[in-house]
């Protein structure tokens, strides 16, 4: 199935969420969706007899300087055909609801985004830092993110 | 002169040196199975080991005990300090006393007691007492694991192998170590596991059930010393390194050393049970003392040997496999032969 | 999986008070393949919870990329994130890269790439048995799979000087033509590879008290497999038919023939322990296929024309994934009007497939624990990046 034809039926579907998209001259297809309504279309894409997106590629956060952004890679095992959904949200209120019911494997993708970028994700089941200690301050990948000078008397920059 | 053979004979004086053979023989042994271990291993794996110290590195085992000597002997603070430093003595009193009994010559034996495999038996289980020892006292998690998992495993293969021993004590009608030797003098067709020396029929009829008493106490002298493929209590990849994980320097070398001689005693009665102790496997010629204890110690480092080969070469099985291993086959099988046994000396 | 037993009972009918532990494994721990921990919960032997919790080796790949002054030099970082396979770590970030720039490199580079790609296959793949194996208690047949990684490592140091870290693939070209000689020893390599992988095929994976131990252990059901998207070995390994070579074409890999290794559930179910570790145990002979037909039909060309002098890129995004020796390895580029890279995500596959030990070791032995882990083939330097 094309972009286009993915883009079709999710306009069907959704209408007012189904933002924009942009299908040509792009390395990766893909589509913008409201944030609010990412785990109905995410719902919708796995269970959809024409859809059937099982495999969560890859889940990224982005800053956008002002806006935070989550990409979403998706893949179907049977169909093969994959399409690059994107949502934003600011960055005083970053709340995107998790898609950790849907696909079991963005649990970890979103407690990285969350550590790294301080998205928060609704309903994510177990939303703790990951990768940096439970008690390290800020979210490095912001664009405006500040190396503290100390972390627990420990010197950061060399 | 005189007063020399005065102090001899004064059994006291007669005690402390027979107690010095074995220690020294474990010392040079320990030496020469590190140095051994290390080479068999290394050319099994396509390596050369140790090659720089002394011809091809034969100097390393010395450099590697002066090494742990000077190890600083690190006792956690959280340890319980009395049963953390007596648990490696104990582990190694309980091998070395059993080598009181070992036959080692028809010339030599530290004590020719009636109930000298009786006796082996129970001094050696000492080793559990002092495995779980170190592990309680260690108070680390993976210490305790090491050691349950250890007095589990040596308790249950006891059993079979004890059951093995008792088969052969009913064919040899003794349990003295040297008369059980004695009994199978007379060249190799006199080994238990050919027959040992009895009529044409019983012998044939023993063969098959000697062969099988051998691989059931093999089997579980293997658990006994903790070797792989029954290496569970010190696992590495799952223990760390089990029950000596706290220790350090010299304790952890005695652990060693424990492990070494033990592994030995084990070799050594394979050795006494099914290939004549010391007996010479070619009647009188090369027999005498001198011989025997050759042959004795020979054939005990062919078994250590077989220990190291396997445990280079197998995997490891899991806990609940080893007690399968040990309840519902070595078990039965050593119960079955026992009673075949019994027949078979009976008729 | 073992049931637990029944709490013991007094004669009075009062059950005993039974402690579960918690014991740490790592991040010093010697199977745990570098600094991960697991917390686990024990039940005696039996493993009733395991927490991951990852981090020790974070040493911010993806906020450094953002600080380079130029979209090449990355590629040193990216060399370090799965320090066992650099090479196929390059190739998902220049197939991402040149993705996104839109670049267009001759045959000949195509088939380098594929022909180092696939000899890092192997090398990774030797480490992942091998290591499996010492998980298990064998320690000999590592130290045989690491004479045959060597003579790779030795073959990469000929083509480009470094033995673990290349810098060899540049977006649009490779840093160097392989030497001369480089084809007649990979043909030397294979000769005698090939009796290596029959030798341990004899001594590991089909010993008994090996079988024993991993058949039936840590069963990964295929839909399970898929939510979590698991990928490469981890997910042949439960029977679905994938490989991104072969589904999702990239560089020229449609040009050979070989065969997806699929988990078969030989000794016991589809989707254990033994079926990933044979699954990579069988794609080494496939990988061997691929640089058999990529050496015999090496094409000429220049390597490095395609290289460019300036990088400035279009802002746009772009999503390249190859599969790695551990899976999907996917490196996700946005670009915006500048020479520095805006935001490099790196999609580790070692990572993805860790997120599922949780749901396949629960009811395990502590032994199984360590038997699981060994089959998912973890490097910490990509699950912390």
């Amino acid at each position: 199935m094309t972009a286009q034809e993915i883009y079709d039926i999710l306009k069907a579907q959704f209408g007012e969420a189904v933002l924009e998209a942009k299908l040509e001259n792009v390395a990766d297809p893909f589509i913008k969706i409201a944030a609010g309504a990412i785990k109905e279309v995410s719902v919708f894409a796995k269970n959809d007899e024409r859809f059937q997106f099982d495999y969560l590629s890859c889940l990224s956060g982005v800053d956008f300087k002002g806006k935070l952004g989550v990409t979403y890679h998706l893949y179907s095992m049977t169909l093969r055909h994959k399409i690059v959904l994107k949502v934003e949200v600011p960055t005083d209120a970053p709340n995107v609801p998790s898609v950790e019911s849907i696909w079991k494997t963005a649990n970890w993708h979103e407690r990285e985004a969350f550590d790294l970028l301080g998205i928060n994700f609704l309903e994510h089941p177990d939303q703790r830092r990951i990768l940096l200690p439970d008690d390290w301050e800020g979210h490095p990948l912001r664009k405006d993110y500040q190396t503290p000078e100390f972390y627990n008397g420990m010197k950061v920059p060399y | 002169m005189n007063e020399l053979k005065l102090l001899l004979e004064n059994p006291i004086v007669m005690s402390v040196l027979l107690a010095f053979v074995p220690i020294v023989f474990i010392l040079v042994y320990a030496l020469v199975t590190l140095y051994g271990e290390m080479k068999v291993a290394a050319h099994i794996q396509n390596r050369l080991a140790y090659m720089e110290n002394g011809w091809h590195g034969t100097l390393q085992p010395f450099a590697d005990i002066l090494k742990l000597l000077q190890k600083e002997d690190i006792i956690p603070t959280a340890a319980d300090k009395f049963l953390f430093s007596l648990a490696p003595y104990l582990v190694f009193v309980g091998t070395y006393a059993s080598f009181a009994v070992l036959p080692f010559s028809s010339g030599f034996i530290g004590s020719n007691i009636d109930l000298g495999i009786l006796y082996l038996v129970a001094a050696s289980s000492l080793v559990v007492v002092g495995l779980l020892m170190s592990g309680w006292a260690s108070n680390n998690k993976w210490s305790l694991f090491g050691s349950l998992r250890s007095a589990a495993q040596i308790v249950s293969y006891e059993i079979p192998g004890v059951l093995a021993i008792l088969g052969v004590v009913m064919v040899l009608g003794t349990m003295n170590m040297q008369t059980m030797t004695q009994m199978q003098d007379g060249g190799i067709q006199n080994w238990l596991i050919f027959g040992g020396n009895f009529a044409l029929g019983q012998k044939l009829a023993l063969i098959p059930f000697m062969f099988i008493l051998f691989v059931i106490y093999l089997l579980s002298s293997m658990a006994e010393v903790n070797r792989t493929p029954f290496d569970l209590p010190e696992a590495e990849s799952e223990l760390v390194q089990g029950y000596n994980t706290e220790y350090s320097g010299m304790k952890f070398a005695i652990f060693y050393l424990a492990e070494y001689a033990n592994l030995f005693l084990v070799s050594a009665v394979v050795v006494i049970l099914f290939f004549g102790g010391w007996t010479s496997p070619f009647g009188s010629f090369m027999g005498g003392p001198v011989w025997s204890a050759f042959w004795f110690i020979m054939k005990g480092m062919f078994f250590v040997f077989v220990n190291i080969w396997l445990r280079w070469t197998l995997p490891r099985l899991r806990v609940d496999q080893l007690m399968y291993v040990s309840w519902k086959v070595l078990t039965p099988f050593a119960l079955f032969c026992i009673i075949a046994i019994g027949f078979i000396m009976v008729v | 999986m073992i049931e637990t037993l029944e709490k013991p009972k007094t004669s009075t009918g009062k059950t005993l008070r039974t402690e579960e532990m918690i014991v740490n494994m790592g991040p010093q721990h010697p199977s745990t393949h570098g600094v991960l921990r697991l917390e686990v919960v024990l039940d005696g032997e039996i493993v009733t919870d395991v927490i991951p919790h990852l981090g020790y080796l974070h040493r911010c790949f993806e906020k450094h990329c953002e600080h380079m002054t130029s979209y090449q030099q990355v590629i040193p970082y990216v060399d370090r994130m799965d320090y066992v396979a650099s090479m196929t770590n390059e190739m998902a970030y220049v197939v991402a890269a040149e993705k996104l720039l839109k670049i267009e490199v001759c045959d000949r580079v195509h088939y380098i790439r594929i022909i180092m790609a696939e000899l890092q296959r192997i090398a990774s793949h030797l480490i992942a048995i091998g290591t499996f194996g010492i998980d298990m208690g064998a320690f000999t047949p590592f130290l045989y799979y690491f004479r045959d990684r060597e003579k790779i490592l030795e073959l990469f140091e000929m083509t480009c000087g470094a033995r673990l870290l290349y810098n060899y693939m540049w977006i649009g070209g490779l840093s160097h033509d392989i030497p001369p000689q480089f084809v007649e020893k990979t043909k030397e390599f294979i000769v005698g590879f090939k009796k290596t992988l029959q030798e341990v095929n004899d001594l590991l994976n089909y010993n008994e008290i090996f079988i024993k131990r991993t058949a039936n252990v840590g069963i990964l059901p295929k839909d399970l497999a898929i939510n979590y998207a698991c990928s490469g070995p981890m997910l042949r390994g439960s029977g679905v038919n994938w490989d991104l070579r072969r589904d999702d074409p990239y560089t020229m890999y449609d040009k050979f023939e070989w065969d997806v290794i699929v988990g078969k559930g030989e000794m016991g179910t589809v989707g254990d322990v033994w079926d990933r570790n044979m699954v990579r145990q069988l794609e080494m002979w496939e990988s061997l296929r691929i640089i058999e037909q990529a050496i015999a039909t090496l094409p000429e060309g220049d390597v490095s024309k395609a290289i460019p002098k300036r990088i400035r890129p279009v802002p746009g995004d772009a999503y390249g994934r190859v599969e790695g020796p551990r899976g999907e390895l996917g490196v996700y580029i946005i670009a915006e009007d500048s020479v520095t890279p805006y935001r490099i995500k790196a999609r580790a596959p070692a990572f993805v497939n860790l997120s599922v030990i949780t749901e396949i070791s629960k009811g395990a032995m502590l032994a199984d624990l360590v038997a699981i882990m060994g089959s998912i083939d973890i490097v910490l330097g990509e699950v912390d990046r």
